[in-house]
């Protein structure tokens, strides 16, 4: 068993945002970080929901507490994370089969959240958004967007290594170290190679998600956790350009997100044993239900070829044994186990949603510092803009090119480059006689994007590198350019595994979110992708590859 | 709105995309077809202005087995998207009716200057038009006036009339084309007349974005056709395929007009005369002395009509004609496209393996229904080309015919 040379002020327990935040901010904060995740990053809840920049408006009439919390970390996010936000803005549609009654209390209760929420004419909402159902008697405008939470929590990562954060993806905490009623460290087992190794640490914090039930009880403490499982589905193309969501009290499947070049319609909610977290599946009843209700919003979604389906699992916190899972807060969870349950050391960050993130590293960095004694470090992540989202925006790069007098567009590939990386698009390399070349037609993700990917963005895998630069998240799902990018990969020495091992648990991982969905052109793609991986590439059908 | 999400992504619109096979600049039809209308959805930035150099040939249509009208999204996407204005250039190109109308009033004069070096130099320096091309040369006298003048008279004794849409070609620069099948119409016993008012078919215009001047013309054709099929019961008939094309095709895909109870009824001279010789309603009388090696070019709007076997039917038809049916290629010329100075090097390599064939074959003449084929053809390499119309003109014995056709009467 080998130990980590470094001890740590924190180790922090987990790769979606809030782990990737909490990271960045004790890290800004002059603190030792090691994050250690089991998977790769964004790769549970965070990488699994709408992308929505909510305005706070769906709580405002249930939740007051979570609905002030999103609109004040909408605008921030705006601010810090411009390269992951998307200003679409938001309707709150009202059909005729709902209460119209009800617009007012919303409005009334969003103006209370400080939410800018107005009343607009059902044609003025035509006007904006074309795709709306056209039969709407209502409509409310507020300042929803869209967010990506890949980029997100990504950018949060780059800039805690920045700061001296280390971050071990594909480990696992097994167990803690303790010392009489204190928690020393953790031990560690490589996910792949199964070696062990140990981290020590003055606090560890858990911010695992759902999985943060597990690991609490792994330190001896209870944190009363249910999964509540929520299931979407994601569009070819972008049938809308403004956030559409229901005028009604939060139900199934009634917001619809357009999300960089698809859109997704979600979600549904089930609660689910833990002994499903780590291998769901879409139901056809729930694709039923996301269909059903998602042609109410945009009538034009029937006729929409659906490339995928997928769940994520809510962590929420439970307090009694509600089935829906929706009475319940979306608040923040922040617990000292110490002062909780007698135990030192570690601290647990959950409930919660991505939209507020940040604020959930804020209260684990600030309750981490009271803890370990540091005074006078306070939170700078609500100035200090993430790596991407620096400079001025539409400020011509450093790639921009000028043609006579007048500067003219970069390619689509270039265009598309900085559209997901910001500023950091700057150092993706152009010129080289390949690197403009395009690995992923679908999302436009070229050679020298991949490279950069490869070398800059933790990326291990295609599973990675498809979370990090939408490579495979286009219609094809993969089929062209997942055999390219494992060249690539193979090229840069960066695959952990045997290529033909990444590349088939890669299009396994495509065909698991087609599946639910696999009629018409997806069918259609699913036969094409079959017939070049196995028909031609002798690529042998393998159903049983892990979750990463 | 075009459906591009049929696309599986199998990318064989590329392989059969002759502009992608010379043009590394061009993106190729998927991409700036299916893939890139998903990202103008998400932002109109991310249209690519190279997709001018689309043809608009309609071959990627043709190769794709899942029915993407990838051509229709890459020409609407290049009418919604494109930033600029239609250049003086492009709109001279494009102005097919008016300029013919000028240069056929002053034809030695217009002809000579646009053989002229030192003039095609100045249109190369300040117009964009490429040094290499010379411009069709217009007629002394049009068409229609022509018409007026010697035939429309004696066409009224034939009992059966077809209405003949001339186009700009015809009327401004091959009139013997108009007079040819006003011949053959009239020894198979079918008198000839015009439209009541006859617009350029307006392919020209769509091709340099010029939809609004499109549309107008579409509509007054399309009116015209109406009534012409209203009062003969007979389509109306034309010698160019991409005219044809235009009018049964690019008016509702392209300018969005509804064609539907006229669409069947726009069709091609040979066509309809295919049908007749075939159904025996008609009997023609060949010549026997005709000793002929043609070489058959499909034009890529008759391929995408699908009606390449009727001029190859008709020509095999002939006693003495050896007809080479030549491997479909593009010929490059696409209309005003090949003139355009940025275009002419990948006008001309696109053509280059159709100008290898021929050089190899060495016909007596070529035989295509598209005028834009045909200069591309006559200025790339020592054929002549003709339309099938006037081949049959040429190789019917036209007095026989009239009178075995009066008997049937």
């Amino acid at each position: 068993m080998s130990t980590l040379k470094t001890e740590y002020d924190v180790i922090i327990v987990g790769g979606g945002a809030t782990g990737a935040g909490t990271a960045r901010d004790c890290a800004l904060r002059g603190l030792r970080v090691l994050l250690i995740e089991r998977f790769d990053l964004t790769a549970g809840a965070t990488g699994r929901n709408h992308g929505l920049l909510h305005s706070g408006a769906r709580y405002a009439v249930t939740d007051r507490e979570s609905a002030t919390e999103c609109i004040r970390e909408n605008m921030t996010l705006r601010r810090i994370a411009r390269h992951c936000v998307e200003d679409t803005g938001g309707l709150f549609i009202t059909l005729p089969e709902d209460d119209l009654n009800y617009q007012n209390t919303f409005i009334d209760a969003c103006l209370a959240a400080g939410i800018s929420a107005k009343e607009i004419s059902p044609d003025e909402a035509r006007r904006i958004e074309p795709a709306v159902n056209p039969s709407l008697i209502g409509a409310v405008k507020v300042p929803d967007g869209a967010i990506d939470p890949f980029r997100l929590t990504t950018a949060n990562i780059i800039d805690a290594t920045r700061h001296g954060a280390e971050i071990l993806t594909y480990h696992e905490v097994t167990g803690f170290i303790r010392s009489g009623s204190a928690i020393k460290g953790v031990e560690i087992r490589n996910s792949r190679s199964g070696a062990m190794s140990k981290a020590f640490g003055n606090l560890v914090i858990n911010a695992a998600g759902i999985w943060g039930h597990l690991l609490a009880k792994k330190a001896g403490v209870e944190v009363n956790m249910f999964p509540a499982k929520g299931s979407l589905l994601i569009f070819g193309h972008r049938v809308n350009n403004t956030v559409i969501n229901r005028c009604r009290k939060p139900a199934n499947a009634d917001i619809l997100v357009p999300g960089d070049t698809i859109c997704l319609i979600g979600t549904t909610s089930d609660r689910v044993p833990f002994s499903e977290i780590d291998n769901m599946e879409v139901t056809p009843e729930e694709v039923a239900v996301l269909i059903g209700e998602g042609q109410k919003l945009a009538p034009s979604l029937a006729t929409t070829r659906i490339l995928r389906a997928y769940s994520g699992v809510r962590p929420l916190v439970a307090d009694d044994n509600d089935p829906s899972g929706r009475s319940i807060s979306r608040g923040i969870v922040c617990l000292d186990h110490s002062t909780r349950d007698g135990l030192d050391g570690l601290i647990t960050i959950t409930g919660g949603k991505l939209m507020t993130y940040r604020l959930m590293a804020e209260m684990a960095s600030d309750m981490a510092c009271r803890k370990l004694g540091i005074e006078g470090k306070s939170c700078v992540t609500a100035e200090q803009p993430l790596p991407g989202s620096n400079g001025k925006p539409d400020e011509p790069t450093a790639t921009g090119r000028f043609h006579r007098k007048h500067i003219i567009d970069l390619p689509t590939e270039q265009l598309a480059a900085e559209s997901r990386h910001g500023d950091m698009a700057r150092s993706i390399e152009w010129t080289g006689s390949d690197s403009g070349a395009l690995v992923c037609e679908c999302e436009q993700v070229s050679v020298g994007e991949v490279d950069f990917a490869i070398n800059k963005l933790h990326v291990h895998n295609l599973i990675n590198l498809r979370r990090r630069t939408r490579l495979g998240m286009g219609t094809c799902q993969g089929h062209l350019c997942a055999c390219r990018a494992a060249g690539l990969l193979e090229k840069a020495d960066k695959c952990t595994s045997d290529a033909l091992d990444d590349l088939s648990s890669f299009i396994n991982e495509r065909w698991k979110g087609m599946y639910p969905v696999a009629w018409g052109d997806t069918m259609s793609e699913i036969q094409m992708m079959a017939w070049m991986y196995e028909g031609v590439a002798g690529l042998t059908p393998d159903l049983t590859s892990e979750q990463q | 709105m075009h459906n591009f999400e049929n696309c599986t992504k199998c990318t064989v619109c590329t392989v059969y995309c002759p502009v992608s096979a010379v043009n590394p600049s061009y993106p190729g039809p998927k991409q700036a077809g299916p893939d890139g209308e998903r990202l103008r959805l998400k932002k109109p930035r991310y249209f690519n202005e190279a997709l001018k150099y689309c043809l608009n040939c309609k071959r990627c249509e043709l190769a794709c087995p899942s029915n993407v009208p990838i051509a229709d999204i890459i020409q609407s996407a290049r009418i919604r998207y494109t930033r600029s204005a239609p250049s003086l250039r492009d709109r001279m190109l494009a102005e097919t009716d008016v300029v013919g109308r000028l240069a056929t009033a002053v034809a030695p004069v217009v002809n000579t200057a646009l053989r002229s070096p030192a003039i095609k130099a100045v249109l190369g320096a300040t117009a964009g038009i490429a040094p290499q091309r010379t411009m069709p040369a217009y007629a002394r006298e049009r068409f229609t006036t022509w018409f007026r003048r010697n035939a429309e008279e004696s066409q009224k004794q034939y009992p059966r009339q077809v209405t003949f849409f001339h186009g700009c070609y015809v009327n401004y620069n091959n009139p013997d084309l108009g007079r040819d099948l006003v011949a053959v119409f009239n020894a198979f016993g079918i008198g000839i007349r015009l439209m009541a008012d006859e617009k350029c078919c307006g392919i020209a215009k769509i091709a340099n974005r010029l939809t609004a001047r499109a549309s107008r013309d579409a509509l007054i054709n399309l009116e015209s056709i109406r009534c012409a099929v209203a009062e003969t019961g007979n389509p109306v008939v034309a010698t160019g395929s991409t005219c044809t094309y235009t009018m049964r095709d690019e008016y509702p895909h392209l300018l969005g007009l509804d064609n539907a109870d006229v669409r069947d009824n726009i069709t091609l001279a040979v066509k309809f005369l295919y049908s007749l010789i075939e159904s025996g309603e008609v009997t023609p009388v060949w010549r026997d002395d005709v000793s002929m090696r043609l070489a058959y070019h499909v034009p890529c709007h008759m391929q995408k009509l699908g009606w390449t076997y009727y001029t190859t039917s008709l020509m095999r038809m002939i006693p003495g004609v050896e007809l080479t049916v030549l491997d479909a290629d593009c010929c490059g010329m696409a209309g005003t496209y090949g003139f355009k100075k940025e275009n002419y090097r990948y006008s001309s390599e696109i053509g280059r393996p159709l100008f290898d064939k021929l050089a190899d074959l060495s016909p007596d003449m070529v035989v295509s229904d598209c005028e834009t084929c045909k200069w591309q053809i006559e200025m790339s390499t020592p054929f002549k080309v003709e339309n099938p119309v006037t081949i049959l003109a040429r190789t019917l014995d036209l007095e026989k015919t009239a009178a075995r056709n009066r008997k049937n009467h």
